[in-house]
């Protein structure tokens, strides 16, 4: 089953490794993996999609490494998330107003063109991008690449409970 | 004459010394040359290894008969990578360890330059946390987080990695503070509620054991373990790690369970009903096969680390923090339910663990006119010295026989390879821990397979004056190896033989400097022990030569249930 951990770690020469060490080391699975700055200094987050039937000692050994400051499992359902793709699909002239048109539904961006290909750009979740994925690939994808699944909590819920609760 | 820049260097001996280092355990080279100046006129003492393996056990044996941080320092490339082995076994036993390694220059790292090694790592593995420094201003607080992350928590070796330019920077030394630790906040307390809940399960047990570990030793926990397992009436079974955390001649001890250990200790845990661990991880050698451990027992398990936790085994009541803060408030959880005179009795619980004493001891046959047998040397050695002495092993039978045989009393006086099962650890241990205890006789007993991987660290010894004394028993091979080849490879002996005759160990004891003496008949026993403990100015090395057949039991063989523990051959 897939998880998704967001760690945040002190923003420092080797965190990275020392993680990712730590997964091979223990026999863990890493499905995807982003990592970047925070808006806090010295601070990075590492948002992880791991397979494992259980998560109570990954959470624990993540835990363990001295560089780890807060581990944080993020449920899909209070889990806002997204991922970035390159897709290179075959086009020729006649076909590209249908792969446009496609592409616009999906909110992706054209990033480049050539003769035999058109190039898009697409942001959003893992099902957004599978969706779209599902509908360009009739007209042949040449090159795909995706980065990793970066991830935070919803906030919204609290604050239509707040509203509900009368305090405006 | 100019006035000498104070560098890195500088620094890093005043960090040392900040700490309360007094003995460093090292080999010079190139990269940490820059350190060995300021180190001539420092009161921290160095004794110069032969081999970075050793000095590396000889920290490890340092901290264990301390409970201090020991210090290894060595350079780069190959000081470092020797050093592995220390490091990886001091990770699995728990204990503090701060390695300092000199590396190439900052410009050269990753140039593959002479003697450079990715130290950091390397070490990523086997370390609780390794820093690499790259700016000397940097030292004192590094040298001060290193030494807390080996000390406090679970224990463990932190590496410290110093290219030679950060050596000779300059630079100013200051207070040290642990600001820089925002992820590192190991608790000590235990849950009040899983204290009591704790409490509430010890007290309705009717089939308590109480299965401690090396945690209980690093907690200095001793004192408080005796008490409240006299407040709850429990018997106590010890891990190899923890030999010495209970008192052997204690009318609740009942030795060491699991592979090679005692069948009261081992079936004890199999038929308890509740079983309290307390600074033990459920290691291989203990539960044999993982499904048919204690299968009936409800689970305490207190640890230090959290990820120990339901780990191997699912805990009922899980308490993490320090086992002697633990211990304490248990205790007091106890008194203050009723008097410590009113702990159930558990009558029948008791006569069944009497009787598998009476029926089930640890034997041997000392034949008066046929070879040695190791545990008789050890009895022997305990009776001469009134079980006083502080004992290091190697790994593999006769590890085993002293964690048999040898009647442990005081936490601190048992020194072994428990995780790792390092062959080679006994000499250089007890190297460091006769450094760090010039007091108390210290005597390695070691087999002479382990005996031929260190040896050369008795020169260490006989040059540092550091007068350890060591015993080889010597059956011309991997005992342990050899007797899992008899078992179970068909008797196919395969690479396990040594021969008995070379080397000639006495010759090579004194060509180290050394006492060498050999004995080869039981009743050449008592006089030999004498004669090695009336030498205190030199090292002693007693060749004891041994039954070469002799086997180890009781034996749970790899992988099996305790259900099924073999008290001999024909069990098998």
């Amino acid at each position: 089953m897939q998880h998704t951990l967001s760690v945040t770690v002190e923003d420092k020469p080797g965190v990275l490794a020392r993680v990712s060490a730590m997964f091979s080391n223990r026999g863990f699975n890493i499905h995807s993996l982003a990592v970047g700055p925070t808006n806090v200094e010295g601070r990075s987050r590492i948002t992880l999609v791991v397979d494992a039937p259980e998560l109570e000692q990954l959470k624990k050994q993540l835990h363990k490494l001295v560089n780890v400051i807060k581990v944080q499992e993020l449920e899909p359902s209070e889990t806002l998330e997204a991922e970035v793709m390159l897709v290179r699909v075959s086009c020729d002239p006649a076909s590209r107003g249908e792969v446009g048109d496609t592409a616009g539904l999906f909110a992706a961006r054209m990033i480049d063109l050539s003769p035999k290909s058109m190039t898009l750009e697409i942001s959003g979740t893992p099902d957004h991008l599978a969706s779209f994925l599902d509908h360009v690939r009739p007209y042949g994808i040449i090159e795909l690449v995706k980065s990793g699944r970066v991830a935070m909590k919803k906030k919204s819920d609290v604050s239509t409970s707040l509203i509900g609760g009368g305090t405006r | 004459m100019k006035k000498q820049p104070f560098t890195g260097s500088n620094s890093l001996l005043s960090s040392l010394e900040h700490e309360g280092v007094e003995m460093i355990f090292g080999i010079p080279g190139g990269a940490i040359l820059p350190a060995y100046d300021p180190l001539l006129d420092s009161p921290i003492r160095h004794i110069l290894a032969r081999h970075e393996q050793g000095a590396g056990h000889m920290a490890e044996g340092y901290a264990m008969a301390t409970g201090r941080v020991g210090v290894a320092m060595t350079t780069s490339g190959p000081g470092a990578t020797n050093l592995i082995t220390p490091l990886q076994n001091a990770k699995m036993d728990s204990t503090p360890l701060v390695a300092i390694t000199g590396q190439v220059g900052t410009a050269a790292i990753g140039s593959d330059a002479f003697q450079e090694a990715y130290t950091t790592g390397l070490a990523m593995h086997c370390t609780k946390h390794s820093y690499l420094v790259t700016d000397a201003d940097e030292l004192p607080n590094v040298i001060h987080e290193a030494f807390h992350l080996a000390s406090t928590g679970r224990p463990g070796p932190v590496l410290v990695d110093i290219p030679k330019d950060v050596l000779n920077q300059p630079t100013h030394w200051y207070e040290p503070s642990l600001t820089g630790l925002p992820g590192y906040k190991p608790t000590r307390e235990g849950h009040p509620k899983q204290i009591n809940a704790a409490i509430d399960l010890i007290e309705s047990s009717e089939r308590p054991v109480l299965y401690v570990g090396g945690g209980v030793i690093n907690a200095g926990a001793s004192t408080e373990l005796a008490e409240f397992a006299v407040a709850v009436n429990a018997p106590v079974v010890t891990t190899l790690m923890a030999r010495g955390a209970f008192p052997d001649d204690h009318p609740l001890a009942l030795g060491m369970s699991g592979m090679h250990g005692t069948y009261p200790a081992t079936t004890a845990i199999q038929k308890a009903d509740v079983l309290v661990s307390l600074g033990a991880r459920f290691d291989d050698r203990v539960t044999g096969k993982v499904d048919a451990f204690a299968p009936h027992a409800k689970v305490i398990h207190v640890d230090v680390d959290p990820a120990e936790i339901g780990k191997v085994r699912k805990a009922e009541v899980p308490i993490v923090g320090d086992a002697r803060l633990i211990l304490r408030a248990l205790l007091d959880r106890v008194l203050s339910l009723r008097d410590a005179a009113d702990a159930p009795t558990r009558q029948e619980w008791f006569d069944q663990l009497d009787s598998w004493r009476k029926s089930h001891p640890l034997s041997y046959d000392q034949d008066p006119d046929g070879p040695i047998k190791t545990q008789h040397f050890i009895e022997r050695l305990h009776a001469l010295t009134n079980g006083e002495a502080v004992v290091t092993a190697g790994v593999g039978q006769h590890q085993m026989w002293v964690s048999q045989f040898w009647k442990f009393s005081r936490p601190r006086s048992w020194i072994n390879s428990g995780g790792l099962g390092t062959m080679g650890f006994a000499v250089p241990a007890a190297i460091g821990a006769k450094a760090a205890r010039p007091d108390d006789l210290v005597y390695a007993l070691d087999g002479d397979g382990c005996f031929q991987m260190t040896f050369q660290e008795l020169i260490t010894a006989a040059t540092e004056d550091i007068p350890v004394k060591v015993a080889v028993f010597n059956n011309g091979g991997y005992g342990m190896v050899k007797q899992w080849q008899s078992l179970f490879y068909e008797g196919r002996i395969s690479a396990t033989s040594l021969g008995t005759t070379i080397p000639d160990y006495p010759n090579l004891a004194e060509a180290m400097g050394c006492v060498g003496l050999r004995v080869t008949h039981a009743d050449q026993i008592d006089v030999t022990i004498e004669k090695s403990l009336s030498v205190n100015d030199r090292p002693v090395v007693v060749e004891v030569v041994t039954d070469p057949e002799e086997m180890c039991f009781p034996m749970i063989p790899a992988g099996g249930s305790n259900d099924d523990i073999a008290m001999g051959p024909e069990d098998l």
